[in-house]
């Protein structure tokens, strides 16, 4: 009787959930929709009410110097953290899958900790720290603070690649006489690669759309987020939303590629 | 790209490789991260404690002198516990509106769609297309569509929902609405990543034993998906209650929606008043590690990481 019940209900579920969904996603995407389309809009400094379709804002993207500067100051930072960030959480990520030691759970608390504290208290250590040691803030100090809340995510983010990874391979490479290091930049690098590649993306995501730290740690210097929150007292001008339109669409592209990519190699390596 | 990384890890697993005795091989690759994160992460922390204590005295070089001053803490919780009540209430209502909003967000794509793979993915693409747009301009996106002008509250008025003196921006609602907006693919990420994980045989098995789609989803589907639901509720709690940016003036805040981080904020960057900035991080950082410890202890949760 129930089980009836249940059939009967499925159609109404089947077109409510979808539904659901798309209104969700719809909401979800309207605020972006909103900033891509007033890159076109013919306006000034506020970029509030819409003054008619334009191109010139896409083709003058640096008339407003400081919106480029600070664009030029994100991607440095996100560049060099990402690298700095990588590298070290993928040797951690390395070292906790395929060692033993006491430390473990310490280690794990401490990898933790970041991602749990919430920006403000970190971005308020690290100023705390750099007033007592006497460091100017600046591009240096930005790029300590993202390095450091970006490491965690690498090792979360790698550490599933080496677990997924099939020991054999690497015995296989062993037992052809592979010396360490050929095992390693031979077998276990290029199939631990999709993990960094996605590590050092989400790193440089994190890195690129940072806020709050970045506010706490960078002085006068400013990084494309800390730019807008300062610029939102007196507007923003419509070439911060032409790069940040132009971010979100080399964003999908490069994700769309990365996905079409992996899940080929993935195919490749089942057969 | 950061779809696979915003999945637990014990999605991926396959299985533990055998561990080798860790020697100076894992040391020298353990080493320079764990000493950064001390450096960067403990070393500030405690820097903040200390200066919790500290006498603030402008003249000084720096703004304070060290001491042992414990009234920090008594003069902030006497001046700052509305806002800290706010902030905690704030992060609450952001964290059940998220996951009401994300769990059938989720659940379509980890099970109804799972089959479907490019739909799933494509679908997975938009839940983190928000990440690749600068939150800020976003948040500043809802502020300009919810703001008097804008549409909303046009068309309320005219249908007569809401007054022509009645605000949208500036209101707590408005705070809330965009904390839990900013904090949806957090939430939606960790619960797809648990019921696409889920065996879909127990659905079915829920059903042949005669179990109605409800009590199917609350004593299987439900139960399964609390590792997703425990993660996403931390990732969308603990940095909404921290965050100052939606509650902000020039963003959807108004003066009486200040949370702690703005208080923070403009203690040590405005007013510049260190020991009182750090005392109120202190205390905002042992507020949330006790709730997150009663919660992840009721909820039983192990292995976080």
């Amino acid at each position: 009787m129930r089980r009836a019940e249940a059939r009967r209900r499925r159609p109404i579920g089947s077109w409510l959930l979808p539904l659901y969904v798309t209104v969700a996603f719809v909401i979800l995407l309207i605020p972006i929709v909103y900033t891509f389309v007033f890159s076109f809009n013919d306006a000034n400094r506020s970029n509030i009410s819409w003054n008619g379709f334009t191109l010139q804002n896409w083709l003058t993207v640096c008339a407003q110097p400081e919106v480029c500067v600070a664009f030029g100051n994100s991607i440095l930072v996100g560049l060099v953290a990402t690298v700095i960030a990588t590298t070290l959480g993928t040797m951690i990520a390395l070292a906790l899958v395929r060692y033993r030691f006491r430390a473990r759970s310490s280690i794990s608390l401490l990898l933790f900790l970041p991602m749990a504290t919430p920006e403000v208290v970190i971005g308020a250590g690290l100023a705390a720290q750099f007033l007592t040691i006497g460091v100017a803030k600046g591009l240096v100090t930005i790029i300590i603070a993202h390095t450091m809340f970006c490491l965690s995510f690498v090792v979360v983010t790698v550490r599933a690649r080496v677990l997924s990874l099939d020991p054999a391979l690497e015995e296989a490479g062993r037992d052809l006489y592979g010396s360490p290091r050929e095992v390693f930049w031979r077998i276990t690098f290029p199939l631990l690669l999709p993990g960094i590649v996605a590590a050092a993306l989400l790193s440089f995501s994190l890195s690129f759309d940072d806020f709050i730290i970045t506010y706490f740690t960078s002085g006068t210097v400013q990084t494309f987020p800390v730019y807008i929150y300062v610029a939102a007292q007196r507007g923003i001008p419509p070439q911060a939303n032409v790069i940040a339109s132009a971010v979100f669409l080399i964003a999908i592209a490069a994700t769309l590629v990365f996905q079409i990519v992996s899940a080929r190699r993935a195919s490749r390596l089942r057969r | 790209m950061a779809i696979s990384a915003l999945v637990p890890a014990g999605a991926q697993a396959a299985r533990e490789p055998e561990r080798r005795r860790g020697g100076l091989v894992a040391l020298a690759l353990l080493v320079p991260g764990l000493a950064y994160l001390a450096l960067f992460f403990l070393v500030p922390f405690v820097s903040l404690l200390i200066t919790s204590f500290g006498i603030n005295d402008t003249a000084t070089y720096g703004g304070y002198y060290y001491a042992f001053y414990w009234q920090n803490y008594v003069d902030v919780i006497a001046q700052y516990w509305p806002q800290f009540l706010r902030s905690f209430w704030y992060a609450l209502l952001a964290t059940v509106f998220a996951l009401l909003i994300s769990y059938p967000i989720a659940y379509f794509i980890g099970v109804t769609i799972r089959e479907r793979k490019l739909l799933r993915n494509l679908l997975l693409v938009l839940v983190i297309a928000p990440f690749f747009i600068s939150f800020l301009l976003r948040t500043l996106a809802w502020k300009q569509i919810l703001s008097d002008e804008g549409p909303v509250v046009g068309v309320l008025q005219v249908v007569g929902l809401m007054g022509p003196q009645d605000h949208i921006t500036g209101t707590p609602f408005a705070v809330v609405f965009g904390l839990t907006y900013n904090f949806i693919p957090f939430m939606t990420l960790p619960l797809f990543a648990s019921l696409d994980r889920l065996d879909k045989r127990l659905i079915e098995a829920g059903s042949d034993l005669y179990s109605g789609n409800a009590s199917t989803f609350w004593k299987v589907t439900f139960p399964l998906s609390l590792p997703g639901v425990i993660s996403g509720t931390l990732l969308t709690f603990i940095p909404a209650a921290g965050d100052y940016v939606n509650a902000s003036q020039s963003f959807l805040g108004g003066p009486g929606t200040a949370m702690i981080g703005n208080v923070i904020q403009s203690k040590f960057l405005i007013t510049v008043n260190y020991p009182q900035a750090a005392a109120l991080s202190i205390l905002l950082m042992a507020v949330i590690v006790v709730i997150v410890g009663l919660y992840v202890r009721r909820a039983g949760t192990d292995d976080l990481l």
